[in-house]
């Protein structure tokens, strides 16, 4: 199977037959590389293009890796009034920063944030690219829609719903209903549009791509870019010889092993800042700081140390991650520790995951929103270690299944209930157990 | 919910009856509201059975219908219910106002009030919708012609409902929310949707504790559901053979028995709402209204078209634009009008109250022309602050005053201000937060939010389908019924049998 | 009869099993964590009769406007064969309707029995199938039978099981309206759930003639009256999400014996009925002792079959109070518990499970056990917050 897609993608861009292309990319299948090459690829063509992105970090990143594919083209960067360039931005002579178009002139590609893009009007481009178009809700798109001719959209189905401050289904079953993402808006009027998958994740370990794509991913599907035995984890450091550190040193050495562990500490319902759990994460992630974890990959077959800025914490709600942070301290500067909507488009080589279930009662739809866990459990380049309270299946089990049913709105898959269920019969086969 | 209000659910659970979850009132309470407690027929899609409408507490008016299924009665009860809810909301337009606008010489004129429906619950929010929806396009001339007023009551009870969608806005109030913002019972939620339950909680009778008086409010004989729904023992044992043998004084007997008891506990709703004291910012909101009102009044006399049946893909943006932006304002006006809402974000540690330990008003930033005032203050607290720094904050007090937090120590929140300190080179007396004062922080705004631009309906892009075909959306006069006709026509065919 | 059947139907005593019906069947999705439900519906008994005998009846019944209006409804769509049915199901939802056969599995009148109906539904689809994906075919009236608990349960769907683009789909058909292609959420979901039970069962008849589950359509097709007219409108509706559910209780449903074997061994929700004798061990299976009177007087102490419900683990929620015949029961027994004062606010209590606990941690009057440490700081956090609020508005 070819795993280049650009070519197929950027045929049906220029066939004419569709106004535009959808790209899906399950995580760390290389998106922002075909974002850049196919802009690249545009731009050579002669014709003028625009990229759209939803955060002004995403634009700032594809701005420097645009500056290094296309070395020649001059980079503008459309920014809001209180905008301050990155020094990695203010570097490079190629890129022009500008609060509005006509301070760019002469740029073959423009690139800004949707919100910013939505600012402009009186221009047609022939073409756009958007990107994390799944993040991005129906009425952005429909703001910067009539800037371009035709557009590709690229983004991983898989992650957290965009959403709204306000709850009404006024327009549900609608097809251009505002609160649906972009793409779920285009494809209900275009449903003949091209969708191209990646199926190859280069950051998931073997490992984990299987597990990921079955529980979050069930109808497309995607592979490891890598084999077994080509990732793997070194520790220069010997375990703890104390008896609770027994079983944190346990769980990294099975997740170093497996790529998976899960940390489990004893059933209760606990506040959602539970201190232990908060206190596990925290010394999982100093554990492998601690032992002196190195990285052998395809990209570093020599081995690169695990450092603080390699390692990520994630969980589901923000008071959990202060309550993480408080308990990490100074010993853990450097490692991330951010919610999943945070941490979504990053890549890290070890994640620790606060499982958002762990000592909870019920299951509400937050808790269970499965690209909430999605992001959470695609995060890692070698492992994941999980950390939770027994009980998740129990707790799965007993959920009632009331949510309304809607006509004319396709139903999203993998539903919640059911990726927490595989994500959770994967997990219970890799635990150890906290000393209680 | 939230941890505050849940321990409010404990604590009236132990007491007995309903806590408070407000110090002040967060609703407009109008002088003169008109009740509106309708009844449908199980099984049909909103077709009225009954209702029981007014201004005057002492005075209900009842409508029946005595056979629902039948056409003409149902629109027979449409033009009596447009008789009375029409001429009501119509009758706030002979004062004026004059209000300024962006700049100063911008002087508008809106109505000096509105009107405001009250219903049992949200069920009846649906019956305004359902039966506007059912009514505004139905014509007085050709096949099918209704009574003029029949449109026009479907036109007002449209914008009524569509009004109850924005967030703060108080022209129609279902009386179970409106109570339910107010005081926590010692039941859940789904327990609060029945109005007399939730009364027994809030006003037990003497002698009774909150759960013994919802437990009684749940016996439909003695309190008959507050509607649109009826008992279906009722249905059964009275309703039924009253309608089979055409009945009428029976029914309205009947029917009456079933609606005094929901209209007494609504105008007891309004009443304990009206006894709470009013929130500051409960006034700006009934202006937002009141402009509202004057809109719609004004499209309605420029002989606008009725509003369509579902969004398009711009207005539906639009829309969405204006409600979240609501939404942002009224959750911080709320916070601001009353410690007990902001004490939510006080527990959640996006709001902290503390006392100012160390200030440094004449700190400056910069030399020269980029000289800059910047102050330092630090806030000592006890409550739990979970905001990131660099995260730029408001006093409610000191509104036009930016604080960006620096960070968080042992000492307390060190907080850097900007703005609202006057021109000169050292901040005007009483800008800068002393030591000693009490003072809170949080990081909502109720600050103006730039209106997002979209797209014009005929600009709609292909994304979303491009631009919709047929019903003008803006035609005036004649024009209206003509461009309206297509889908006006087949509405009015609609059997509604 | 195996160990569990026979403790199943001493549990059930010596009345009559209540048979699922699709209702039922879809029903145990709504709080499957409900040991006390899942014994109850395990072991047929009749939930509404017992509420009543231990004084917490729930109000119940339809309306008769209702009954006659969905009667009505499906009077009308069924008319002429399914003629307007079968425009509708082209005109609609595009599907290509070929030369259709139709079938009345029981017309009016004939008082065919089960058994008959179902051979027959049987016969029926087995030719259908064997027809190839032209074979058109709309059962009227068919009869299904689905395995829940070890129990067979006949399913009577609404209509019907059509051929349509090879595949036969089920149809259901409802009264509620579909206003300007919109439903009530709610009972979308209901309908959507119980068409899939029809739709496992279907799948469990063909599978038994030898087709996979790719026969039956995941989607069911949907008929309601469109706006305020009576006219009828059809939309299809995915069921997928709804048939993992079914399938993952149902198989729990199997399982209940590990269940069964965790209560008192002489547990029986017998209501002890005057001239009846609950026989262990030998009621229940396929021949149940029967009364030939519904209405036979029961005469067990109230108490005692009290006693019974509260030896089981009941999971109270007030969802419960429009999904289930013991809700009253439930409710009762739970007050005190937070989790009575909804599914989140025991959440939010910090997990604490009753309301003196709540107040007392809350008040600093009660010392915690270190496991509720957390718990207790932050209600006292929220505690403070409260009373601080309350005072400074006065
Ligand atoms: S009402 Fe009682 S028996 Fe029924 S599901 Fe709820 S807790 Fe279980």
């Amino acid at each position: 199977m070819s795993t280049d897609v650009l070519p197929a993608v950027l045929a049906d861009l220029r066939s004419g037959l569709h106004r535009g292309v959808v790209v899906d990319s399950p995580p760390g299948a290389g998106k922002s590389t075909l974002v850049v090459r196919a802009a690249a690829e545009l731009a050579a063509g002669g014709d003028p293009l625009i990229v759209v992105a939803q955060t002004n970090e995403q634009v700032d990143d594809l701005v420097v890796r645009l500056a290094d594919a296309v070395p020649d083209a001059t980079i503008g960067r459309l920014a809001a009034q209180d905008y301050q360039a990155p020094a990695r931005i203010r570097d490079r002579p190629a890129v022009r920063v500008g609060r509005k178009l006509a301070e760019l002139p002469g740029c073959g590609i423009v690139i800004g944030t949707a919100a910013k893009w939505a600012t402009v009007g009186d221009r047609v481009w022939p073409w756009a690219i958007v990107d994390e178009a799944y993040q991005m809700r129906s009425d952005m798109l429909l703001r910067i829609a009539n800037l371009f001719d035709r557009a590709l959209f690229v983004g991983d189905p898989g992650q957290l719903d965009p959403f709204s401050t306000v709850d009404i289904d006024r327009w549900t079953g609608l097809t251009w209903d505002p609160m649906q993402s972009a793409v779920a808006v285009l494809l209900s009027h275009h449903p003949t549009m091209p969708v191209h998958r990646l199926p190859v994740s280069w950051r998931l370990p073997p490992t984990a791509a299987p597990v990921v794509a079955r529980a979050f991913y069930p109808f497309a599907g995607f592979e490891a870019g890598t084999v077994a035995g080509q990732r793997h984890l070194e520790f220069t450091a010997r375990a703890s010889g104390t008896a609770s550190a027994g079983p944190l040193d346990a769980t990294v050495d099975l997740a170093a092993d497996r790529g998976w562990a899960l940390y489990e500490l004893p059933a209760r319902h606990a506040v959602r800042t539970d201190g232990q759990a908060a206190a596990a994460c925290a010394e999982l992630a100093l554990r492998v700081l601690e032992r002196g974890t190195v990285a052998y990959s395809e990209r570093d077959p020599a081995g690169v140390p695990v450092t603080a800025d390699r390692i990520a914490i994630g969980a589901a709600h923000r008071d959990q991650v202060a309550a993480i942070r408080s308990v990490l301290g100074t010993a853990g500067d450097g490692i991330t520790v951010d919610t999943a909507n945070r941490l979504q488009g990053r890549e890290y080589d070890v994640t620790v995951v606060l499982h958002p279930l762990s000592g909870r009662r019920d299951a509400s739809a937050f808790h269970l929103e499965s690209g909430r866990l999605c992001v959470l459990a695609s995060r890692h380049r070698h492992a994941c270690l999980v950390v939770a309270r027994a009980g998740i299946p129990e707790l799965l089990d007993a959920h009632p299944s009331t949510e309304p049913v809607h006509l004319n709105v396709p139903v999203k898959f993998p539903d919640g209930w059911e990726a927490h269920q595989a994500t959770m019969s994967h997990l219970e086969r890799l635990r150890i157990r906290a000393v209680s | 919910m939230s941890t505050l209000t849940s321990l409010a659910r404990a604590e009236a659970v132990r007491a007995g009856r309903a806590q408070p979850i407000a110090t002040v009132r967060h609703v407009h309470v109008h002088d003169r509201p008109l009740v509106l407690v309708p009844l449908t027929l199980a099984g049909e899609a909103n077709a009225p059975l009954a209702a029981m409408v007014g201004d005057d507490p002492d005075k209900p008016r009842l409508l029946v219908v005595a056979q629902p299924r039948n056409r003409d009665q149902r629109f027979a009860f449409a033009t009596a219910l447009a008789g009375v809810i029409v001429s009501y909301a119509d009758g706030f337009t002979a004062r004026v106002e004059a209000v300024a606008g962006d700049r100063a010489r911008d002087i508008r004129v809106r109505f000096a009030d509105a009107p405001q429906i009250v219903v049992p619950n949200p069920g009846g929010v649906d019956f305004a919708r359902l039966f506007g929806r059912s009514t505004r396009f139905r014509r007085s001339y050709g096949d099918y012609a209704v009574d003029p007023a029949v449109p026009m009551l479907g036109r007002w009870l449209t914008f009524f409902a569509e009004r109850a969608e924005y967030p703060g806005s108080c022209l129609l109030l279902a009386a179970t929310e409106a109570l339910a913002l107010h005081w926590a019972t010692g039941q859940s939620l789904v327990e609060d949707q029945n109005l007399a339950a939730l009364l027994g909680w809030i006003d037990p009778p003497v002698g009774l504790t909150g759960a013994q008086a919802a437990v009684l409010a749940e016996d439909a004989g003695t309190w008959p559901p507050a509607g649109p729904t009826t008992d279906p023992t009722f249905d059964s044992t009275v309703l039924a053979p009253l309608i089979q043998a055409g009945d009428v004084p029976g029914l309205e007997k009947a029917l009456t028995a079933q609606l005094e008891p929901t209209w007494g506990l609504v105008w007891r709703a309004v009443d304990r709402l009206r006894a709470l004291p009013a929130g500051p910012r409960v006034a700006g909101r009934w202006d937002a209204d009141k402009e509202a009102y004057t809109a719609h009044v004004q499209h309605l006399r420029d002989g606008g078209p009725p509003q369509p049946r579902r969004d398009s893909a711009t207005a539906a943006a639009q829309r969405l634009n204006r409600l979240e932006r609501a939404q942002a304002s009224y959750a911080a006006q709320r916070a601001f009008d009353d410690p007990l809402v902001l004490a939510e974000y006080r527990l959640a540690g996006e709001a902290f109250v503390g006392t100012v330990t160390a200030a440094e008003p004449e700190r400056v930033e910069g030399a020269g022309r980029s000289r800059k005032l910047r102050p330092h203050i630090v806030v000592s607290t006890a409550d739990p602050v979970r905001l990131a720094p660099g995260t730029a904050l408001v006093a409610p007090t000191r509104s036009g005053q930016k604080a960006t937090l620096i960070a968080i120590t042992g000492d307390g929140v060190l907080l850097e201000l900007s703005g609202g300190m006057g021109r000169a080179a050292t901040p005007a007396p009483g800008t800068v937060p002393e030591v000693g004062e009490r003072i809170c922080y949080s990081s909502l705004t109720d600050g103006y939010q730039p209106v997002a631009d979209f797209p014009r309906r005929e600009d709609t892009p292909w994304t979303h389908g491009g631009p919709p075909a047929g019903y003008d959306p803006a035609p005036v006069g004649d024009a209206a019924d003509a461009a309206a006709t297509d889908t006006v026509a087949a509405d009015a065919a609609e059997e509604w049998s | 009869m195996s160990d569990v059947e026979a403790r199943l139907a001493r549990i059930r005593g010596t009345a009559p099993v209540r048979e699922h019906t699709a209702r039922t069947i879809a029903a145990l999705t709504t709080n499957p964590g409900c040991d006390r439900r899942a014994v109850l519906d395990a072991a047929g008994i009749d939930k509404q009769k017992l509420a009543g005998y231990v004084e917490f009846p729930v109000p119940s019944g339809q309306s008769p406007f209702a009954i006659s209006r969905g009667n009505a409804f499906e009077a009308q769509v069924k008319a002429d064969g399914c003629a307007g049915l079968l425009r509708l199901l082209g005109e609609r939802l595009g599907l290509p309707v070929p030369e259709v056969s139709y079938a009345d599995l029981a017309p009016a009148g004939t008082g065919a029995s089960l058994d008959a109906r179902h051979a027959r539904t049987r016969e029926l689809l087995a030719e259908a199938a064997a027809a190839g994906p032209d074979g058109g075919v709309l059962l009227d009236h068919p009869l299904l039978r689905l395995d829940v608990g070890g129990r067979a349960a006949y399913l009577e769907p609404d209509l019907i099981a059509v051929r349509l683009r090879g595949r036969f789909h089920v149809v259901e058909i409802k009264s509620f309206a579909v206003i300007d292609g919109q439903a009530d959420g709610r009972k979308v979901a209901a309908a959507a759930t119980q068409a899939a039970v029809y739709v496992l069962a279907l799948r469990g008849l063909l599978a038994e003639l030898g087709y996979g589950p790719e026969t039956v359509a995941d989607e069911v097709v949907l008929i309601c009256p469109e706006n305020f007219a009576n006219q009828p409108t059809a939309a299809l509706v995915d069921v997928r999400r709804q048939l993992t559910v079914l399938t993952r209780q149902l198989s729990r449903l199997a399982r209940i014996g590990d269940l069964i074997a965790t209560l008192p061994a002489d547990l029986t929700f017998d209501l002890g009925a005057a001239g009846a004798q609950p026989e262990p061990g030998c009621g229940g299976g396929e021949h149940p002792p029967r009364f030939s009177d519904d209405s036979a007087v029961p005469g067990r102490p109230v108490v005692e079959v009290v006693g019974a419900l509260h030896a089981t683990r009941a999971r109270y929620a007030p969802e419960c109070l429009d999904a289930c015949e013991l809700a009253y029961f439930c409710r009762d027994e739970a007050r005190g518990q937070t989790a009575a004062l909804g599914r989140s606010v025991h959440d939010e209590l910090g997990g604490v499970p009753d309301v003196a606990g709540v107040l007392d941690l809350a008040a600093g009057t009660r010392v915690p056990d270190p496991d509720q440490a957390e718990a207790a700081e932050l209600l006292r956090l929220a505690a403070r917050l409260r009373a601080e609020s309350l005072a400074s508005a006065l």
